[in-house]
């Protein structure tokens, strides 16, 4: 058995992190606030190929960003901690002393916002899990004389803030992700995953049977399509790649203001009418309803609910600390890349159950692959198919497809061309591991386009 | 003194019924400098250090990652890595008793790693210069002048008595303006976003004109919010190395990568195009395509005496007169696919186990002066700077994007135009290079945003590459 001891002294990531905090407000002077950002995590990852383990591992890491303001003035500093409480102690006193050595080398901010007024809270959520060796062993059982390639990723993520105003606020949420894919052959497969607060041995195997039943549609002979325009539906997990592209500085209150958002035709400016949407489009930083903390990396609290677009009409955004007080606006809990982290999209009225009924001759996307913006003023993107993708014919299907490229306008796909919405919603949670595994999550529909433009 | 250069080897803890094991210490510090709409944000500096142990045991592999660099710590680390490896042993991919068990020494130094750097206020003081000159018409809605200094020492320590020491210092120096008129936004960079990133000290600045180009990136933006849309149609196009590396990176990069080739890329990065069996034969390009694995040039930004498994760095072909000749794969996947491969299993940084990835990816100057590609084409376009990237998850049908387009008519440079775009697939768009540029019109670049695996990881990566003529190209515009 792995060993899995959290590494930290005292016993608990969020004990330690009190330490910590205690330790930072020692630390300031007068006229001075210290605040700080803890990211940790420790983490089991199982990374599969072709049926079998091929890295299997176990991550702990903590980083603190320690920012110090003084005036107008702020540096930050981030530090990787070692987990002992003593050792720490020390970093964090040496990068207090680093950063006020900086300020004097810096001119006034006129953008600098902190949070002054204290609001605390805590959230702890999920676990304990099975080990993860016992889980992948499950899951490569089932997979017995499949072609299952994949990752487990699973354990305790942490976020924590504090400033030495007496504000804190602790986020901890125990959750796993298992994303594979079954192979038929070359680039034919079928994407699936689970993720979640508790393992569900019950729900996982109800997604490998689907995916195995799917894998036989996969296997018939390929059709390759002709560029041109194809009736659509977008599976969520297909939709969630154009999600990501709107969440890509489309909301953004900074990239509103400068014009480079993709949605920035939608506010009207320049003298012209505003692009809209169909009015089925409705769209919400949902935190409320997400796995996101309920507050930001400078501490200022997130609302339950952003409206961004509504019935069609861009109607918000999101607006980090600075880009409020740079642009005259109120934040609203955006961080500074001011991303949703909790994007909800609304219902429509098409059961699921009907989507290819509905469809009747056209492209079931399973998968999206590699977007990016073609023309970002316009809302233009391109991007791929992947996975599950297929012909259907008279509400069929009728054979996967070879892979094509779509280049078309977000103000086109949910605008003349958006045909309906599913009733159903998925809530689908951030697979993201660069540098630590992300706390974000999108709850998004099926989406039955009219047409789409695809070029290659 | 780095944590890494602390560690007694002699005091490291016996690992019992191990066949191998082991220690990656990386320690980086950073500090990034933005001034934007000259106003200097708030500086960000950073302390990172840790440890990843990796152990073969009982035939399997196992790995962990500790930011606790104390005996106690790395102990703990080495058992956990152990215990994986045990735990699934029965289930691995592949017997761990196979594979080479490395014993490098020695040491690496960026070039110019010594000599003294700029101080934090003149810094500010040079990117509010830059930002100064940018700002000077009032459709121009966003700019900033960006530095980001990198040093890092990473020290790699096997049970067979290996023992390599290696330390870098980047720099990542840039420019952007964005302008706004009439409903269209363009953005105009120095080399791209992060496009300049390289190994070694206050020179790289003035290789790249730093210190005066933000009032003619500024025009530039001016003279695209002006232009027409680029032209549709099937044409010559003229790449600057701006674009090349992108090209490259993406379609001949990326579908090299053996692991991408092993399979194990394909639930998340994809697979690729290229199967084993085209080792040898198979015709990528067209003769003047020679594609190098060059991890030993100087000031580039993936330069390195060892990879991170420990395999010497070396320079290799990879693509000769346009013929396919190995893949980027390490030791560990060189093993599994019986195929020769690179150094370059690569980690970035402590707390992700190494995978094949890109390092220094280089295209070979060839003959053709800039003036001589401009005088061979009838008609086409020359792109400027990546701006869009999309490519299938087999690395074979693609579309990217550049921030510049001139028109080229008869052999002439015209005028310029905006969302310059083209698409075509890799498998038979390097045979269509028509055209190589000499050595002085090579840029080295690169990008340290190179994602990957499971878990994901984010890499420096360095290209170097002439400007380059391809015939008869699907080109377009924007949105009309």
């Amino acid at each position: 058995m792995v060993p899995r001891e959290t590494g930290t002294t005292p016993a608990t990531m969020e004990a330690y992190f009190q330490e910590l905090a205690s330790a930072l407000d020692g630390m300031v002077h007068a006229g001075e606030t210290g605040i700080a950002w803890l990211a940790a995590e420790s983490t089991d990852f199982v990374r599969m190929s072709r049926g079998k383990v091929r890295q299997p591992g176990s991550v702990i890491q903590r980083y603190l960003d320690v920012g110090l303001v003084s005036g107008a003035r702020q540096a930050t500093r981030q530090l990787s901690l070692s987990g002992d409480l003593s050792a720490d102690r020390a970093r964090l006193a040496a990068a207090v002393g680093l950063l006020r050595s900086t300020l004097p080398d810096l001119a006034d901010d006129p953008h600098l916002l902190i949070a002054t007024v204290p609001q605390s809270s805590r959230a702890v959520r999920g676990g304990p899990l099975p080990d993860a060796e016992e889980i992948v062993a499950t899951v490569l059982g089932d997979a017995e004389g499949l072609d299952l390639v994949g990752l487990y990723a699973g354990g305790p993520v942490y976020r924590g803030f504090t400033n030495t105003l007496g504000q804190r606020n602790w986020h901890e949420a125990t959750t796993f992700d298992l994303q594979w894919s079954l192979y038929h052959r070359a680039d034919k497969a079928v994407k699936s995953g689970l993720s979640g607060f508790t393992w569900d041995a019950a729900a996982f195997a109800a997604k490998m049977a689907g995916a195995r039943a799917q894998l036989a549609d996969i296997a018939r002979p390929s059709k390759a399509l002709a560029p041109g325009k194809y009736r659509v539906f977008l599976a969520p997990s297909a939709f969630e790649d154009v999600a990501s592209m709107l969440c890509w500085g489309g909301f953004s209150a900074r990239a509103l203001a400068t014009k480079q958002s993709s949605l920035t035709r939608m506010r009207g400016d320049d003298g012209a009418d505003g692009l809209v949407l169909d009015p089925i489009v409705t769209m919400t930083e949902a935190t409320a309803d997400g796995v996101a903390p309920g507050f930001q990396a400078e501490g200022f609290a997130r609302p339950a609910r952003v409206p961004l677009i509504q019935a069609g009409r861009l109607v918000g955004a999101l607006t980090s600390p600075r880009t409020a007080r740079e642009f005259a606006q109120d934040a609203n809990g955006a961080n500074g890349h001011e991303g949703p982290e909790s994007l909800a999209m609304a219902a429509g009225t098409l059961a699921a159950a009907d989507a290819l009924a509905a469809l009747d001759t056209g492209i079931y996307a399973g998968n999206l692959h590699y977007l990016n913006y073609s023309d970002r003023p316009a809302g233009r993107m391109t991007g791929m198919t992947r996975f599950a993708t297929f012909w259907v014919e008279h509400g069929r299907i009728v054979a996967p497809i070879d892979v094509l490229r779509f280049d078309d306008t977000i103000f086109r796909m949910l605008g003349a061309n958006l045909e309906a919405l599913t009733v159903e919603t998925e809530l689908l949670l951030s697979s993201d591991t660069y540098h630590e595994r992300a706390l974000a999550s999108m709850r998004l529909p099926g989406v039955l386009l009219s047409e789409m433009t695809f070029t290659l | 003194m780095p944590d890494a250069d602390r560690i007694n080897v002699s005091e490291l803890p016996r690992l019992e019924r191990a066949d191998f094991w082991s220690l990656r210490i990386v320690e980086e510090t950073g500090e990034s400098f933005i001034v934007r709409k000259d106003v200097a944000l708030p500086p960000f500096a950073c302390a990172d250090s840790g440890a990843m142990a990796t152990v073969y045991a009982d035939g399997g592999y196992g790995y962990a990652a500790t930011g606790d660099t104390s005996p106690a710590g790395l102990a703990a680390a080495l058992e956990r890595a152990a215990a994986w490896a045990r735990a699934t042993a029965k289930l691995a991919l592949f017997d761990s008793r196979t594979l080479p068990r490395p014993a490098p020494r020695g040491e690496y130094a960026s070039p110019s790693l010594a000599a003294p750097m700029r101080s934090r206020r003149e810094w500010f003081e040079l990117l509010t210069d830059e930002s100064r000159q940018a700002g000077f018409d009032q459709r121009i809605v966003d700019w900033e002048a960006y530095l980001e200094v990198r040093t890092a020492t990473h020290r790699l320590i096997t049970s067979t008595g290996g023992d390599v020491t290696q330390r870098y210092r980047f720099l990542f120096p840039g420019l952007s303006v964005t302008a706004h008129a009439d409903g269209d936004t363009q953005t105009r960079s120095l080399n791209g976003y992060r496009g300049i990133c390289q190994q070694g000290g206050d020179e790289i600045l003035a290789r790249f004109g730093f210190g005066g180009a933000g009032r003619r990136i500024a025009e530039e933006a001016l003279e695209l919010i002006a232009a027409p849309n680029c032209p549709s149609g099937t044409m010559d196009v003229l790449l600057t190395p701006d674009q090349m590396i992108l090209q490259i990176h993406e379609s001949i990069g990326h579908p090299l990568e053996l692991d991408r080739i092993l399979g194990d890329e394909r639930n998340f990065a994809g697979t690729s195009f290229v199967t084993p069996d085209m080792f040898g034969t198979y015709r990528y390009g067209s003769d003047l395509l020679n594609i190098v694995f060059d991890p030993t040039r100087d000031e580039e930004l993936a330069t390195y005496g060892w990879d991170d498994d420990g395999t010497k760095a070396e320079k290799v072909h990879l693509i000769r007169n346009g013929i396919l000749e190995r893949p980027l794969g390490g030791a560990i996947s060189q093993a599994r696919a019986g195929l020769p491969g690179t150094s370059n299993a690569r980690a970035d940084g402590w707390n992700r186990p190494p995978i094949d990835r890109m390092a220094n990816l280089n295209l070979e100057p060839g003959t053709a002066s800039l003036a001589d590609m401009i005088a061979g084409i009838e008609r086409g376009v020359m792109m400027e700077t990546n701006s869009s990237w999309s490519i299938d998850d087999s690395r074979n049908k693609f579309q990217f994007g550049c921030e510049r387009g001139r028109l080229i008519e008869n052999g002439r440079l015209g005028a310029v135009v905006k969302n310059p775009n083209y698409r075509g697939i890799s498998a038979n768009f390097w045979r269509s290079l028509a055209m190589v540029g000499t050595a002085d019109t090579m840029q080295v670049l690169g990008t340290p945003y190179c994602g990957k695996g499971e878990p994901s990881q984010v890499i420096r990566v360095g290209h170097a590459s002439p400007a380059c003529v391809f015939r008869d190209v699907a080109v377009f515009g924007g949105e009309q």
